[in-house]
């Protein structure tokens, strides 16, 4: 998801200078186009939006408290939980690593490498699933192995997470990437000539300069976790109590025509995803702030040869 | 321009460059969890045999599952083009009371579980529709579902473009006699297809995968209403898990021969403009 | 010899950034290497500093083979082209950073890092971050940190080139002067020759990966080896196989031996200077550089016919081959 990183906040160019649009005609077609544009999101993302909530309050906030104090819903929503709390720290340091490699060094199959790293985003999460479930599930000689030796991997939450970690991948490394790019290697040179060793070079230059980043890429790892569905429920074998998720708590209560389940399940979920709405566009404005400051206070340093 | 050679030094051949343990682990990391199990995808449709891989992909479900996607994902893109650069234009240049706050939850696709979105439009546009509009089991509901999803990737790609575009440009060119449609043809226009491109890219690889917010609302009619991924998820299930690998890979190819293309596309048309 | 480069080799793919250099850097002199840009001068820099691994030769410090020894334990101070500023850290962490990697103790580095930020002249900034400084301060920032370990050896990578005219000149001097009381053996590279004859007491000319001369700034430029030195470190016209500086051109009223007739282009002043610019009879155009009374005694106008005759000019062997810096008149 690099394009979210590009979220330039547009709020600096409100006010901006009519340039073309002078007369009464360009003011008719601003509000014309600004009509149909608030239109299109409003049925298309607000409404249905505000419409869960509206569903799920239904009939009070009694059976929405039943919903969620189900032992059903309970264990979704602690596996959910666990799975996150796994997926977070390895897409984290591996994909920081990962990250490094992109971004500083120069060998042979670099390139196969980057590519790897965004394969996730151009597959399927139900293909994602069906590579797991064939290199893991008991017809597979590497699920057969783990087996004899008391792992199960498919229908078990060692699969859920490998599947999990699968689509999460890129997001740490493609929002890391090109902050490593963009600081370059003076900083971390200058260390090294001052007598920092490599670790504590990056301890002390590189993870500071370049921890936004990663925050803002935990932020989309966590929220793909939270809310991924199709990958999860290939591997997961749906065994209720064991290998539900929310996610697919939501399906299942649906199709079990538990609307009001499904539907505060789904409130669950949509309270999470605003939050992390809530805190990208919190480091966006940030991240921003600072950009400007570093610019102005440049002046001299354009010139080069 | 600098005193350095074009070799930029210092990324890969300096100090910095050396050891291993990095590239070992980002490699072993990436092999383990994304190229073994692609891998497995090949090797489980090779034991098919060409005879049956053929017909696994061509059997009147998997060929009506397979144009469904390509066709709905192509809408998509079509409608994404107008409706996503449009709604980038009035988040640039448009000013009015909560246009940040719209701005913000341009994102919310993203964030939003796919589940959820599927049940999210199913409660505007489904049985119990508020306004009387019933999509459920309908090819429209596809079409909803993806555009739903594929937002903020067209809104993404191009808002950061028109911020930037110059507007001394636009200024110029309607100095010189041009009325503000043609400087939108002759002069915005030209600039943002890069940008419209890369963000259509996107959003197409995301509808030809797309599951969790069409599996509700869809209905999966086959023949009619199921589109490539859920009739993998039906073959897995129905324990042919040989057929839906041959499947995938051709889903998978067809996704990655058309992103290839746009991106050649998108070279060839911003040589002029971007530098990177 | 506090710095000995003996036949260093690197190259960069196909492109061959250093070719075989040697190099004998005295301890306490101040040194520039100076050549165009992707001459291999930043990259000789990079390697004695340890920041690029050479393919081949040796690098010693102080009579010690440090070739592949890491950047940490060379005892070295490096100065970025663009400073490299700890971005997250004060100034003062800035240059105290090296002090702390030695764990020295917390009073001896305050007194060292305002010792050092005293000397640079930007002590009352020590509570500032890099961003909050100008481009001249943040430099001397960078200058202060890599002093603060007392290296054996200061290398400077370009330390002008990212500042405007005036403040350059400024940190010219200053730099100059701050070697003159430190007198820590210093390296700077630079693609500018009035900078290197103005701060450095010895220059390395360097193209394409080679040394091209080595010597004092006025062996450079009163006996260049070859006619790449000549025309780099100064305006040259050239007059079939000779070369001659501008101010070299004597202009005479009436004809003489050796002169030859010319037309006045154009009169420029520079103050001083008065720059006269000639087409000679066979087309060619030279540029001489006359004192102002000198030209106003001669009357000098555009459209006047004179005559030029080069009191110094020199031929460098096989020059006919080469046209390198025939067109730097001026």
């Amino acid at each position: 998801m690099t394009v979210a990183s590009q979220t330039a906040s547009s709020t600096s160019m409100a006010g901006s200078r009519p340039a073309i649009t002078a007369g009464r005609n360009a003011r008719v077609t601003r509000m014309t186009v600004r009509g149909v544009v608030l239109l299109y999101l409003a049925a298309l993302l607000f409404l249905p939006v505000v419409m869960v909530f509206l569903r799920a309050f239904e009939g009070g906030v009694g059976p929405v408290v039943d919903a969620i104090v189900r032992p059903a819903f309970q264990s979704a929503f602690w596996l959910t939980v666990q799975i996150t709390a796994i997926t977070v720290p390895v897409c984290t340091t591996l994909g920081v690593v990962t990250a490094l490699t992109i971004a500083r060094r120069r060998f042979r199959g670099r390139n196969v490498l980057n590519s790897l790293v965004d394969l996730p985003f151009a597959l399927s999460p139900v293909v994602i699933g069906l590579s797991l479930f064939l290199v893991y599930g008991v017809n597979s000689p590497v699920g057969r192995f783990l087996a004899d030796h008391g792992i199960t991997v498919i229908f078990a939450v060692p699969g859920m997470v490998l599947a999990t970690i699968f689509v999460c991948l890129p997001f740490v490394v493609r929002e890391v990437v090109p902050v490593l790019r963009e600081i370059g290697t003076d900083q971390e040179e200058a260390a090294y000539t001052l007598g920092a060793g490599r670790l504590r070079t990056f301890f002390r230059i590189t993870l500071p300069a370049i921890r936004w980043g990663i925050v803002y890429g935990v932020i989309l790892t966590a929220a793909r976790s939270l809310g991924e569905f199709g990958a999860v429920a290939i591997v997961s074998g749906k065994i209720s109590g064991k290998t539900i998720t929310l996610t697919t708590h939501v399906q299942e209560r649906y199709e079990a025509f538990d609307v009001v389940g499904a539907y505060t399940a789904s409130i669950v979920l949509a309270g999470m995803a605003l939050l992390v709405l809530f805190a990208m566009q919190l480091l966006q404005s940030g991240r921003l702030r600072r950009h400007e400051s570093a610019d102005t206070s440049q002046p001299t340093s354009a010139g080069d040869a | 321009m600098g005193a350095r050679p074009l070799q930029r030094p210092g990324v890969g051949g300096g100090y910095d460059g050396r050891g291993l343990l990095g590239p070992g682990l980002a490699a072993l990391y990436l092999g383990l969890i994304v190229l073994i199990p692609i891998a497995a995808l090949f090797w489980e449709s090779l034991g098919l045999g060409l005879d049956d891989f053929v017909a696994a992909v061509t059997s009147p479900q998997a060929r009506s599952a397979l144009l469904l996607t390509l066709v709905m994902s192509s809408i998509v893109l079509l409608v994404n083009a107008v409706m996503g650069t449009l709604v980038a234009w009035v988040l640039v240049r448009d000013s009015f009371p909560g246009k940040r706050l719209i701005d913000g939850l341009i994102d919310l696709p993203f964030a939003l579980p796919t589940i959820v979105t599927g049940l999210t439009l199913l409660a505007l546009y489904g049985p119990r529709s508020p306004f009387g509009i019933n999509i459920a089991y309908q090819q429209a509901s596809i079409l909803l579902a993806l555009l739903f999803v594929t937002l903020p990737f067209m809104v993404r790609s191009v808002q950061p473009v028109l911020l930037e575009l110059d507007r001394e440009m636009e200024e110029a060119a309607a100095s010189l006699g041009a009325s503000p449609l043609t400087v939108i043809r002759r002069v915005i226009l030209p600039n943002l297809a890069p940008a419209v491109l890369a963000g259509g890219a996107l959003g197409f690889a995301r509808c030809m995968g797309e599951f969790g917010s069409i599996v509700l609302i869809s209905g999966n009619i086959p023949l009619k209403t199921e589109v490539t991924s859920v009739y993998i998820k039906g073959l897995i299930e129905g324990d042919q898990p040989d057929a839906a690998a041959a499947v995938s890979i051709v889903l998978l190819m067809v996704s990655l021969v058309l992103l290839t293309s746009f991106d050649l596309v998108r070279r060839r048309i911003s040589r002029h403009s971007e530098v990177a | 010899m506090a710095i000995r480069i003996v036949g260093i080799n690197k190259r960069f793919g196909d492109f061959v950034a250093v070719d075989n250099v040697s190099l004998d850097i005295e301890g306490g002199s101040l040194t520039a290497l100076l050549g165009p840009s992707g001459s291999g001068k930043s990259t000789l820099l990079r390697i004695i500093a340890g920041l690029e691994d050479p393919d081949g030769g040796e690098v010693w410090l102080n009579d010690r083979e440090v070739s592949h020894v890491p950047p940490q334990q060379r005892g070295v101070g490096f100065v970025f082209q663009h400073y490299a500023p700890f971005k997250h850290m004060t100034v003062f962490d800035n240059v105290a950073f090296g002090l702390t990697i030695r764990k020295r103790p917390k009073d001896e580095i305050r007194r060292k890092v305002h010792e050092l930020l005293t000397l640079v002249q930007i002590d009352q900034f020590a509570a500032r971050y890099p961003v909050q400084l100008s481009g001249g301060q943040r430099q001397r920032m960078a200058l202060a940190r890599a002093l603060a370990v007392e290296p054996e050896v200061l290398l400077l990578d370009e330390p002008f080139g990212a500042l405007d005219a005036r403040v350059r000149k400024e940190l010219r001097t200053w730099l100059r002067r701050l070697h003159d009381e430190t007198h820590v053996t210093t390296v700077f590279v630079t693609h500018d020759q009035e900078e290197a004859m103005d701060v450095a007491d010895r220059i390395v000319v360097i193209d394409h990966g080679k040394v091209e001369q080595d010597g004092s700034p006025r062996e450079i430029y009163e006996h260049p080896a070859n006619e790449f030195v000549m025309g780099f470190i100064g305006p040259v016209n050239r007059l079939g196989a000779a070369w001659v500086r501008p101010h070299d051109i004597d202009l005479l009223l009436d004809p003489a031996e050796k002169a030859t007739e010319a037309l006045i282009d154009r009169i420029v002043y520079l103050g001083f200077e008065v720059r006269v610019e000639l087409t000679r009879r066979d087309g060619s155009q030279v540029s001489v550089q006359v004192a102002r009374d000198e030209a106003e005694r001669l009357e000098l106008r555009a459209g006047q016919i004179v005559y030029a005759r080069s009191n110094n000019e020199r031929i460098f062997e096989g020059a006919e081959a080469s046209a390198h810096a025939g067109s730097t008149a001026g």
